[in-house]
């Protein structure tokens, strides 16, 4: 019944701020300026049975959420080794500072000198992911809990029972909520590649063309494309994440 | 035979206890006024802390109640005592869920996970933790903390059955505790060591 009431009134705020743009649409008068809401629907409905646009969406997702996975899997990497090793912590940390703090353009730029345009997604967001996960791994081993550490060499429990009993648990709620926020930091920074470094048959070419050809409605059709694809995938990821976090977490505990 | 061999621990230049001998083959029950180092002592055995002075022998492996409960929080009952099991977690399965009725917890309540058991509930899990895990030493921290008197009762009649003849140190204040346990109580006091300055 809350749950009900909850997403009545978020239908409603949506609601709200769609009257609000096709408002400000119909007194602007101009669809160069402001395309309106129902515009862009039809523009987007139009590109949709387009075998090009299902092109787009595929090789610009499997880029960006490759440079995802690759960002994943080294940031645990590296993760592990800052926490297992303080040389590797020493040499880690102005690196991971770096990353964090350099403006994205600039990395688009620089990777435009190193790769070709169509890995430029890959490379952009691989670097964006690192830092944010790197971080919310190194937090999570940060929190396990020492007593349980020292009960494990206490007892010699093996390596793979402390990763699953005391690790894991430790470390996957804080993965998890890196994931999320990742997730999207890599569809925005991947496709603001894209539109720099311009690989052919890739959404942010696509964004280019629309802007060129002053396209609004294309403009518009493609962001929400793009927000789409990035909370679909954000979803599917995290339920799956959960499903993971749940089976080493026992949420309710497991009959014995 | 478990050995401490003029065993001195200071924080800083405090000493907490200082040339501690004692030779143990048999459960014995330490007794000490508190604030005395008995669980600093028990984490020295454990291999958790280093002593200042002094060495430890015999102690092989080792199982214990710690002071806290120190249970995996998201494990049930019978899967936080057969983590500590070598090899497949569900052989003694049985045998567990037998020991923990023993004990007074039913089927109910072993199957939520330890973070939802009471105080009670959790010390039972951590004695019978130490009690399946292998070890040739058994050094226990108030293991009856928050047991009712009957509860106390089973668990010291099973400390009974499963520790005769086995190093054993168990450290309480609880006199009805050493009375049910029926064993040698050492005070550490009296063991030739200085009290805490």
């Amino acid at each position: 019944m809350k749950q009900n009431k909850q997403f009545f009134r978020r239908l409603l705020a949506v609601a709200f701020w769609l009257t609000v743009w096709q408002a400000a649409a119909m007194a602007i008068g101009q669809e160069v300026f402001l395309v309106s809401p129902v515009q862009a629907l039809r523009t987007l409905v139009q590109l949709l049975p387009r075998a090009d646009f299902w092109q787009r969406v595929g090789f610009s997702s499997g880029r960006i959420l490759l440079g995802f996975v690759l960002g994943a899997v080294v940031s645990v990497v590296l993760a592990v080794c800052a926490a297992r090793w303080s040389a590797a912590d020493a040499l880690l940390a102005p690196v991971m500072q770096l990353v964090k703090a350099t403006p994205v353009a600039s990395f688009i730029i620089l990777a435009l000198v190193w790769v070709r345009g169509s890995a430029l997604s890959v490379l952009i967001s691989f670097l964006m992911v690192l830092p944010v996960l790197y971080g919310a791994v190194r937090t999570g081993i940060a929190g396990a809990d020492v007593q349980l550490l020292e009960m494990a060499a206490v007892f010699r429990l093996p390596p793979g029972r402390r990763l699953r009993s005391i690790w894991l648990p430790a470390v996957l709620p804080a993965f998890r909520q890196g994931c999320s926020v990742a997730l999207g930091i890599c569809w925005k920074s991947g496709v603001a590649a894209e539109v720099i470094g311009l690989p052919n048959g890739s959404i942010g070419d696509a964004l280019y063309r629309a802007k060129i050809t002053l396209s609004t409605g294309e403009l518009f059709a493609w962001t929400f494309v793009i927000i789409l694809l990035s909370a679909g995938f954000e979803k599917l990821f995290l339920f799956a994440l959960d499903k993971a976090v749940g089976a080493v977490l026992g949420e309710e505990g497991t009959k014995c | 035979m478990l050995k401490l061999q003029h065993l001195t621990k200071r924080f800083g230049t405090a000493p907490l206890f200082t040339d501690l001998c004692m030779e143990v083959n048999t459960p014995v029950v330490l007794w000490a006024p508190s604030g005395w180092g008995k669980t600093t002592l028990l984490r020295i055995l454990m291999g958790l802390e280093r002593p200042t002075a002094g060495s430890v022998e015999g102690a092989g492996r080792v199982a214990a109640v710690f002071q806290e409960d120190r249970l995996c929080p998201q494990l049930n009952a019978v899967q936080n005592v057969t983590l500590v099991l070598p090899g497949a977690e569900n052989q003694y399965k049985e045998q567990i869920i037998s020991d923990f009725q023993q004990l007074g917890m039913d089927i109910a309540a072993l199957q939520l996970p330890a973070r939802r058991l009471s105080g009670g509930q959790k010390r039972r899990v951590a004695l019978l933790r130490a009690l399946w895990a292998p070890s040739d030493t058994l050094l226990l921290d108030e293991p009856f903390t928050g047991m009712d008197p009957d509860t106390l009762q089973r668990a010291a009649a099973l400390l009974r059955q499963r520790c005769a003849g086995k190093p054993v140190l168990l450290a309480t204040h609880d006199e009805s505790a050493i009375r049910a346990l029926g064993w040698r109580v050492v005070e550490l006091e009296k063991l030739g060591t200085r009290a805490k300055a």
